[in-house]
C-alpha cells in the first residue's frame, strides 16, 4: 500500500476490528490437511513406540533396523553394527537409548514445527482460521524456546546418518547361519534389504542437508557471498534442496518406518529377503 | 449481459456491522474488484472500497474473499463455482474505517521503529561496490507491495490482538532480515528482532508465505534465516564462547526510542 508523504495517522479512538463471529469464513476443506497430518503423525508415534519397545527382530544377517542403530546396549544381537556397548544403559531397549537424537532433530525441524503446530496445537489449524487458545506466546518462553536447539540436533543427526551409511555399506554382505542365528557373511553380495538400507541412508542425508540450520551454517549467515564463492555455491545447492524440505521430511520418515518393517518381517521369517547376487 | 452472482459484503462502521446480500451482474474476464465497483455504481453508492492500480502492484485492495486474504483485483470471478455465493469482508486484523476499508496505520508505526539502513560512515558515498550475489537475497524482499495480507493472516496478532505492541509481524521481520543480509549495512538488529519485534512469537506456520501475492518466500528466506541469526546471537553457547575467545565484540543496535508508545 502506498504510504502518503505525510506522517501516517494512528488508529482513531473507537475504531475496532470488524466484529465477525464465525471462526472462519473459508469454504474450502481447510481442515483436511491438518487432519491428515495429525492422523499420519499419530500413526507414526504409535508404530515407533511399539517398534522401539518390542526389542526383537530388528536385525537379520548384516541388516539392522535404523531404529536400533547404532546399537549401544549389551543385549544387542551378535553381528549388529555395534560400535560401543554401554552396560549401564542396557536396561533400556537399544532403540530407546538412541531415539532422542533423530527424534529431537525432527521435533525441532522448522518444517515439522509447522506440521504439528497446525495439526495438534491448532495454532492455527489453517490460515485465517481462528485458533482456540485464549493466550499465545509462541516460541518466546519455555518449553518452546528450546526449539532454538535445532542446530545442535542437526549435527547429531549427521552422526546418525554416518552410522546408517555404515549399515548400508555393511549390508553388502551375505547372510551366514551360525547355530540358529543369521549373521553377516562374505562381502560382495546384495539383497533387496541392501537396496532398502541404501535408499534409507540416501534419503536421510538429503533430508538433513536440506535443513534450514544446515542452510544457515553452510552460508546463509554470511553477508558477503562474493567473498566466499565456494560457500555461496554450496549455499545455492542446499537452498535448492531446502525448497524440497517438506517432501524430504515425509519421504525419509516413511522410508525409515518401511525399512524397519521390512527388516522386521525378514528377521521374523514372515518374508524372505530376495538376493540379487 | 452477464450472469448474476450473490455477493455477501460486510457493511459497517467502526467495527459494528453485518453481512449484506446483493445480486450483482458479472461479465466474462472480471475480477472481484470489478464486481464490487459495479455494486458501488448500481446498488450501494456508499460502499467503501480502497483500490488503486487494479494490477496487483499497489496493494490497496486487500480484503478477505470467502474467508481467504486476497487482493480483490487479482481474484478472478472464474475461479468460483457457478452459482457460488461470494463473501467479501474487510481484513480482520486491522480496525475498520468503513465497510471494506481498514486502518492499517499499525504497519506504518512498526515500519518507523526499525533502525534504518546504516552504511559504514567511513565509506564515502558512491564508493561502496556490491556484487549481484550479495544483494539478490534482499531483492526478493523488495518485491513486497505492502498489501499487508501477511500481517493480516498472521495468527499471532490476528487471533491475539494483545500481541500487537510486542510483535512487528512478518512484513517487518522480513524488513529486518533484509537489512541484516545487506552487505553494506553495519547495524546488528538480531537482539531487537527477538526482544523488541517479537520474532520468537512466530511459529513458522507459513500463512504469510501462503497469502503473499508476490510469492515471496517470507518464511523460508526471511523469517527462518533471521531466527537462525538470532540463535547465533542469543541462544547458542558455542557461538558465544567463540566470540569470547576471539574477542569479537557485538554492539546491538537499539530499537528506535518510544516504540511501544506508537504501537
Amino acid at each position: 500500500m502506498t504510504q502518503s508523504a505525510t506522517a501516517p495517522q494512528e488508529a482513531a479512538p473507537g475504531r475496532t476490528r470488524a466484529q465477525i463471529a464465525a471462526r472462519t469464513l473459508r469454504r474450502d476443506r481447510w481442515w483436511r490437511s491438518p487432519a491428515v497430518t495429525a492422523a499420519y503423525l499419530g500413526a507414526v508415534v504409535v508404530y515407533l513406540t511399539w517398534a522401539s519397545l518390542v526389542n526383537a527382530d530388528y536385525a537379520y544377517g548384516a541388516y539392522i533396523s535404523p531404529l536400533y542403530s547404532p546399537c549401544l546396549a549389551t543385549t544387542c544381537t551378535p553381528g549388529d553394527s555395534s560400535f560401543f556397548l554401554i552396560p549401564w544403559v542396557s536396561v533400556l531397549t537399544p532403540a530407546i537409548i538412541i531415539i532422542g537424537g533423530p527424534m529431537g532433530f525432527r521435533l525441532t525441524c522448522y518444517y515439522y514445527r509447522k506440521a504439528y503446530y497446525r495439526a495438534f496445537w491448532r495454532s492455527p489449524a489453517s490460515c485465517a482460521v481462528r485458533e482456540p487458545h485464549a493466550k499465545y506466546t509462541g516460541e518466546t518462553r519455555l518449553p518452546l524456546i528450546l526449539q532454538n536447539l535445532h542446530r545442535y540436533f542437526f549435527w547429531i543427526a549427521l552422526a546418525f546418518n554416518a552410522f546408517l551409511t555404515y549399515d548400508a555399506v555393511v549390508a553388502f554382505r551375505a547372510v551366514a547361519v551360525v547355530g540358529h542365528q543369521h549373521v553377516a557373511g562374505a562381502w560382495g553380495h546384495m539383497g533387496l534389504g541392501t537396496l532398502v538400507l541404501v535408499i534409507n541412508a540416501a534419503l536421510l542425508w538429503l533430508y538433513s542437508l536440506s535443513c534450514h540450520a544446515c542452510r544457515h551454517a553452510i552460508g546463509g549467515r554470511l553477508k558477503h557471498f562474493s567473498k566466499h564463492p565456494v560457500r555461496y555455491r554450496m549455499w545455492t545447492m542446499v537452498s535448492r534442496l531446502n525448497s524440497r524440505h517438506m517432501e524430504l521430511a515425509w519421504i525419509s520418515l516413511t522410508w525409515v518406518l518401511l525399512t524397519d518393517l521390512y527388516i522386521r518381517l525378514v528377521a521374523s521369517g514372515v518374508i524372505t529377503d530376495p538376493r540379487f547376487f | 449481459m452477464g450472469e448474476k452472482v450473490t455477493l455477501l459484503v460486510w457493511r459497517g462502521d467502526a467495527g459494528a456491522g453485518d453481512i449484506v446480500e446483493y445480486q450483482v451482474e458479472v461479465n466474462e474476464g472480471e475480477v472481484v474488484l470489478d464486481v464490487l465497483h459495479r455494486l458501488q455504481a448500481t446498488q450501494a453508492g456508499d460502499l467503501a472500497v480502497r483500490w488503486n492500480c487494479k494490477a496487483g502492484k499497489c496493494g490497496s485492495c486487500s480484503m478477505e474473499i470467502n474467508g481467504r486474504p486476497r487482493l480483490a483485483c487479482m481474484t478472478r470471478m472464474s475461479t468460483f463455482e457457478p452459482g457460488e455465493a461470494i463473501t467479501v469482508t474487510p481484513m480482520r486484523t486491522f480496525p475498520v474505517i468503513r465497510d471494506l476499508v481498514t486502518d492499517v496505520s499499525f504497519n506504518y508505526a512498526k515500519a518507523r521503529q526499525i533502525p534504518s539502513f546504516s552504511p559504514d560512515p567511513s565509506v564515502a558515498l558512491g564508493e561502496f561496490r556490491m556484487q549481484q550475489v550479495d544483494v539478490q537475497r534482499s531483492q526478493e524482499f523488495r518485491k513486497c507491495i505492502e498489501c499487508y495480507l501477511c500481517q493480516n493472516v498472521c495468527h499471532v496478532i490476528r487471533d491475539h490482538e494483545e500481541n500487537m505492541p510486542a510483535y512487528a509481524g512478518p512484513r517487518f521481520l522480513m524488513r529486518i532480515a533484509e537489512l541484516e543480509m545487506h552487505p553494506a549495512d553495519t547495524a546488528d538488529r538480531r537482539t531487537i528482532a527477538q526482544d523488541e519485534f517479537g520474532l520468537g512469537y512466530c511459529n513458522i506456520t507459513k500463512c504469510c508465505t501462503e497469502v503473499c501475492p508476490e510469492h515471496i518466500k517470507i518464511t523460508d528466506n526471511a523469517l527462518i534465516p533471521l531466527k537462525e541469526r538470532v540463535v547465533g546471537r542469543k541462544y547458542d553457547p558455542l557461538v558465544w564462547l567463540g566470540s569470547k575467545i576471539t574477542r569479537r565484540g557485538h554492539r546491538d543496535t537499539p530499537a528506535v526510542p518510544s516504540k511501544r508508545d506508537t504501537a
